[in-house]
């Protein structure tokens, strides 16, 4: 096991940059989740850690040692891939045995080690089978036992969940994290589910454009994003983003926009909102609208609890007293990065 | 409301959906092919089986039966056995050259370079030239007096003209001369299926492997000639096939000899049953290659089911 540094790593296909400059710092036993929209380098950065990809410029360390130049097989990080990349013909105990029969590790090491990461996962009695006989979900199982037999210095997780179907996906994610927390494993996890990366991450990286935005605890990202991507990407709905002192933006989370009844004593700043439609989800309830004498992109969302609400105060069509409080909200210069108020 | 017109069922004359029955269908798509393999293939073969057991001649068609005394003329004949050795020898030993370098020439062919689009176009050439063609290209390059070969080794220093080697004048040369045009003929079909199946191959299972620590030839003979297996056995069965009962290399390039060192059993039925006249006994010679490649086409399809993933 070891710390991953990366610092300013760059790959260009061609001319357009996938990874465009990231430097992150994952320390020894962390679990750190990247998590961005498809298509802005995940994946690529990932195969530039395993050593499928060469950077084009910037450094990479694993346990304080520059590896730019090793191949992936002395790098010793394992990678799980979105489709596992199991090997059809073998069973699942010689998929499990592959990576420790490359390093020529005498058979009853093997057959000692398979058994273990075998057990772990709970999956010694498939071991006979192939992988076209397994469901899914014992797939990702297989594909996560062959990724930790060898114990490597890191391991690599590219959206492994996204095969799953909703409900094995919430198992899943519990077991992965149970079980890094135990093995103690680097754990690098891609992923674009935002639900998953603030439940499962010690630390979250939010990438856009090849670039970080911002690194934090899933409270830091959540609570003080760095800036509108960050805001509106975390979120579900986003953070509602008005025009605010010509050029700045005003932001707040859905759950504090409140009617000004439910909102509690204390500094809080007043808006008139007209309700526009309602969708009772059964926890929440979710209004849309605009607020007078602001401008948004989108209709302003403002999550409430049902049971609370009195019906006469997000009565559709009419203009209702809302409140934020003043230590909910948060602003943006005319960049989209995040100010101190004004 | 806007009514929907035509939105109900006509009635149709009976024949109207008849092509969308499957059963309909299906009999009219492979009723040629069926028609095809009845006439063409079924009848003739009915026809030397018969051949087989009767004293036919051209001078002398008679059509009376004398049960498996042409098999056992042809069995005693050493001449035959060496034919059959023959034939065993130029199969397998074409089609194992042929396969080796259609893997590698696939491998080749994988990685991108300048002009690659070319190299794949042409590599096809020697499976499309008619083999007529080709033979007489071969022919001068392993001509005793011309031969390109022996002048390009005479030139690198390995051998000297007075120890040049006569390439279809010796039965060991000649031998290995006609297996070196076959498996060049066969290779570009090698390489086609060999491209087929690695480019098959999920991204994500190499990859797999390059991260699981595998080097290139474990990569390449554990994980990616395993999983196309399957696909490279079906080129082998229509390799060893073609090449069971090929006769126009041997007939264009040695005429089968020298002393009949290079007589494979399609050439000799040949010889035998049409040069010669001898119906019956070219037909039982041509009939010796059925058990052997039924034997290897349901070995080689066993192989394949059990190898399916
Ligand atoms: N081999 C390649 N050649 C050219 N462009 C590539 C290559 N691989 C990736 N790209 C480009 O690089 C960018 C980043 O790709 P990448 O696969 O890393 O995205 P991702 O974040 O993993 O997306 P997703 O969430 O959809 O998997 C994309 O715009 C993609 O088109
Ligand atoms: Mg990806």
């Amino acid at each position: 096991m070891a710390a991953v540094v990366t610092q300013d790593i760059v790959k260009k296909f061609g001319e357009v940059p996938a990874v465009n400059g990231i430097s992150l710092t994952v320390p020894d036993g962390e679990f750190m989740v990247l998590l961005g929209p498809s298509g802005c380098g995940k994946t690529t950065y990932l195969r530039i850690i395993c050593g499928l990809e060469q950077q084009t410029s910037g450094d990479l360390l694993i346990g304080g040692n520059v590896v730019n130049d090793l191949p992936p097989r002395a790098r010793g990080v394992a990678m799980m891939f979105q489709s596992y990349g199991l090997y059809p013909h073998f069973t699942v105990r010689n998929n499990i045995a592959f990576p420790l029969k490359t390093q020529h590790v005498p058979h009853d090491k093997i057959e000692k080690q398979v058994q273990w990461a075998s057990q772990l996962l709970g999956i010694n009695h498939l071991l006979d089978r192939r992988p076209r006989q397994l469901s899914g979900g014992e797939r990702q199982r297989v594909a996560l036992a062959r990724a930790l037999v060898r114990e490597p210095t890191a391991l690599l997780l590219d959206e492994p969940l996204s095969n799953l179907d909703a409900k094995l996906r919430t198992m899943a994610r519990q077991e992965i994290k149970n079980f890094q927390q135990r093995v103690g494993l680097t754990t690098i996890y891609v992923t674009h589910d935002q639900v998953e990366a603030m439940g499962m991450g010690d630390r979250i990286a939010v990438i856009d454009h090849g670039n970080v935005r911002q690194v934090g605890t899933p409270t830091e990202i959540y609570n003080d994003p760095a800036d509108l991507f960050v805001a509106t990407f975390v979120g579900s709905p986003p953070m509602n983003i008005v025009s605010h002192n010509g050029g700045g933006y005003l932001g707040f989370r859905p759950e504090n926009f409140l009617p000004k009844s439910m909102v509690e004593d204390g500094a809080a700043t007043e808006f008139k909102f007209r309700v526009d439609r309602s969708e009772y989800l059964g926890a929440e309830r979710i209004v849309y609208g605009v607020m007078e004498g602001f401008e948004s992109k989108q209709l302003i969302t403002a999550k409430l609890p049902p049971a609370h609400v009195d019906e006469s105060a997000i009565r559709p069509g009419e203009w209702h007293p809302f409140a934020v409080k003043n230590s909910a909200l948060r602003y943006f210069d005319k960049d989209g990065n995040r100010t101190s108020r004004h | 409301m806007v009514a929907i017109a035509d939105s109900v069922p006509k009635a149709h004359s009976r024949f109207h959906f008849i092509l969308d029955r499957r059963d309909v269908l299906g009999s009219l798509m492979v009723a040629p092919a069926i028609l095809y393999v009845l006439l063409l293939v079924g009848v003739p073969f009915l026809m030397a089986v018969y051949y087989s057991m009767s004293a036919y001649t051209i001078y002398n068609p008679s059509w009376s039966f004398v049960g498996l005394s042409n098999f056992v003329d042809v069995v005693e004949n050493p001449a035959f056995r060496q034919t059959l050795y023959n034939t065993f020898i130029f199969t397998f030993g074409s089609q194992i050259l042929g396969l080796v370098l259609g893997k590698f020439g696939a491998l080749l062919l994988l990685r991108p370079f300048p002009g690659r689009k070319f190299v794949r176009a042409i590599i096809i050439l020697p499976w499309a030239v008619p083999i007529a063609l080709a033979t007489v290209a071969w022919q001068w390059m392993f001509d005793s007096l011309y031969s390109v070969i022996n002048w390009t080794l005479i030139a690198l220093g390995f051998i000297t003209r007075a120890n040049a080697p006569n390439w279809l004048g010796n039965p060991d040369l000649a031998m290995l001369s006609i297996i070196v045009v076959n498996a060049w003929r066969f290779f570009p079909f090698a390489i086609v299926i060999f491209l087929a199946g690695i480019t098959a191959v999920p991204q994500d299972v190499i990859d797999a492997a390059t991260v699981d620590g595998a080097g290139f030839w474990r990569k390449n003979y554990q994980i990616i000639v395993p999983m196309i297996l399957p696909i490279v056995a079906i080129g082998l069965v229509f390799g060893i096939v073609f090449t069971f009962t090929d006769l126009s290399i041997v007939f264009l390039m040695t005429n089968g000899g020298p002393v009949g060192a290079t007589s494979v059993l399609g050439f000799a039925g040949f010889q035998t049953g049409i040069t010669s006249g001898d119906v019956s006994h070219g037909a039982a010679i041509s009939l010796f290659m059925l058990p052997v490649l039924l034997v290897v086409v349901i070995f080689m399809l066993r192989f394949i089911r059990r190898r399916e993933i």
